[in-house]
């Protein structure tokens, strides 16, 4: 690890983290805020989603969702702060070392006299202590919005801190998959189209998995690994997934790891 | 002592070249100027020694250490300006020189605030907003204020004015004196003939010729000029003679050997005038192009 090109990194990405945090707790809250309308009418408005096509319903991530309890809606939040997570995390990975390359500052940084081990030890971890912060966030916001609109109604925090925990190997799996598809791939020119293609792509491989035909490419996904209508379900992780979703980071650090060391940085011709 | 020794080095990307079997030595105190037009190699080479890319075969020592193996602590000592500099995106000038000097372990401050007076350089400047030129001078500054021993410039005088040219060659001169070695990359031959002590010549990824700037100039070639009525430009024809072009009655060459068979021939000549000079390096340069 070296200190300075950590502080360096994180300093980058500090504008990046407040922007993700607002909007993330502006999210947690906003829908938050509309529980207590629909706790109050809550058979109703399940008898009238049990009418909606399925197709619908999955993709909102609403299939056997009960919106009545507090948990049961905080699954719907908590899937729209897991498609933010995603973006944000691809983001970081797809631009740790592809926006060095990209604008030619890499030659700056890999002839002082760090490994590039060293190099890319520090930018993991600074990417990580920035996702750290917006993990934080989801916490913080997820906990003040309960207080705030449960409406005296039951909670059960266990099941809650079961989902939040899932947060930071979420996005360490978007972290790694993104840095290992960057250095796969030739030249990436905006790292926009890439981690949204990552974070929506997986998204709606998720939500409509087993919903048409059989097809075991959810398996990839790591929205279904944390599905958190599983875990609410269950009240557990369902490990086997877990485990698959550990094991994809794991060999995108891995590979990310080599490929980097042995890359030849890319120059202007 | 060696500073850099490169043996049999060779890099292609993919299929496409980059510099075939390159091999020299630049000694301790050296300016070594590196030549060639571009496209030649001379990046590849630079990027090669800071292990920026890995050769496909053969070799590099720096400091008598492997360039690979040791990268890390052989570019302690290093100073590198790129060809093409480009800086972290709404950085202020002084944040991008003090994140430089913090990789070395060095009080650089006072030698930044020095070098960047020198240089005519606003510390307070975003990057952004700076003129290819001023870009350049973040540059040299950034490469030199670590005190390395060992400085890559890679066409280091493009975008600079004139004057400030001929700061940053003083510039230079003043770091050799105090015995860094220089390895100084341009394809303009002016600038290395003023600078340099020896050259190599790299053409299409390999070395064509490495030579001291003297004997390169004085001891290889001279260039002939020898005007007459009814010259034949055939009788000129010797061995060692080559770019053998006449004119209007003048018979122009560069020779190469022993000038006494010229001379022989033009005493058999009623020649109206005979100018034997040196060559310019930009004349040597081309007639290696050729």
């Amino acid at each position: 690890m070296n200190a300075n090109i950590y502080r360096h990194e994180f300093r980058m990405r500090l504008n990046s983290v407040i922007i993700w945090s607002i909007a993330i707790i502006a999210i947690t809250l906003i829908f938050f805020s509309i529980f207590p309308s629909f706790a109050d009418q809550a058979t109703l408005l399940n008898e009238t989603m049990s009418k909606f096509p399925p197709a619908l319903l999955a993709a909102f991530g609403m299939t056997g969702v009960d919106l009545s309890t507090i948990i049961g809606f905080y699954s719907f939040i908590f899937l729209f702060a897991q498609v933010c997570l995603a973006i944000q995390a691809g983001n970081y990975g797809f631009g740790l070392v592809s926006i060095e390359e990209r604008e030619l500052t890499a030659d700056f940084l890999i002839s002082k006299p760090v490994s590039r081990a060293q190099i890319l030890n520090s930018k993991l971890l600074a990417a990580f202590t920035s996702l750290t912060i917006t993990n934080l966030v989801v916490w913080v916001s997820s906990f003040a919005g309960v207080m705030l609109f449960r409406v005296g109604r039951e909670f059960d925090s266990k099941t809650m801190v079961l989902l939040l925990l899932s947060i930071v190997v979420f996005q360490v799996f978007f972290l790694s998959v993104g840095l290992v598809v960057s250095l796969l791939v030739k030249r990436i020119r905006s790292v926009t189209p890439y981690s949204l293609g990552l974070g929506f792509g997986m998204y709606v491989l998720s939500a409509f998995s087993g919903l048409e035909g059989v097809s075991n490419l959810e398996l990839i996904t790591a929205f279904k690994h944390f599905d958190p209508n599983y875990i609410i379900e269950h009240g557990a992780y369902n490990t086997p997934l877990v485990l698959l979703n550990v094991a994809i980071s794991v060999v995108s650090l891995v590979a990310s790891y080599w490929l980097y060391i042995h890359r030849d940085i890319p120059s202007v011709v | 002592m060696s500073i850099i020794e490169v043996s049999n080095l060779t890099k292609y990307y993919g299929k496409s070249r980059g510099i075939v079997d390159v091999s020299f030595k630049v000694d301790e105190g050296e300016i070594f100027g590196f030549i060639g037009p571009n496209g030649a190699g001379k990046s590849t080479t630079i990027r090669l020694l800071l292990s920026l890319i890995y050769p496909t075969s053969g070799s590099a020592k720096v400091f008598g250490k492997d360039a690979i193996a040791n990268g890390p602590e052989i570019r302690r000592n290093i100073g590198y300006l790129p060809s093409e500099v480009f800086y972290y995106e709404g950085m202020k000038v002084i944040n991008l020189l003090k994140y430089s000097a913090s990789f070395y372990n060095c009080d650089c401050d006072q030698r930044m605030h020095e070098l960047s007076e020198y240089m005519e350089l606003e510390l307070n400047r975003r990057i952004d907003d700076l003129s290819y030129g001023n870009k350049k001078k973040v540059g040299i500054v950034q490469g030199l204020l670590h005190s390395p021993k060992l400085l890559f410039l890679d066409e280091p005088t493009a975008g600079l004015d004139p004057l400030m040219q001929r700061k940053f060659f003083d510039l230079i001169r003043k770091e050799n004196t105090r015995g860094v070695t220089v390895f100084f990359s341009s394809h303009i031959l002016g600038e290395v003939q003023r600078l340099c002590n020896r050259v190599g010549i790299i053409r299409e990824g390999k070395i064509v010729e490495i030579s001291d700037i003297r004997s390169l100039q004085q001891n290889n070639y001279k260039k002939v000029h020898v005007m007459a009525d009814n010259l034949d430009p055939a009788a000129f024809n010797l061995p060692g003679v080559t770019n053998l072009q006449s004119e209007n009655g003048m018979v122009r060459f560069f020779f190469k050997g022993d000038i006494n068979a010229v001379l022989q021939k033009i005493s058999g000549v009623q020649v109206d005038d005979v100018t034997i000079e040196e060559p310019t390096l930009e004349e040597i340069f081309m007639h290696y192009y050729e």
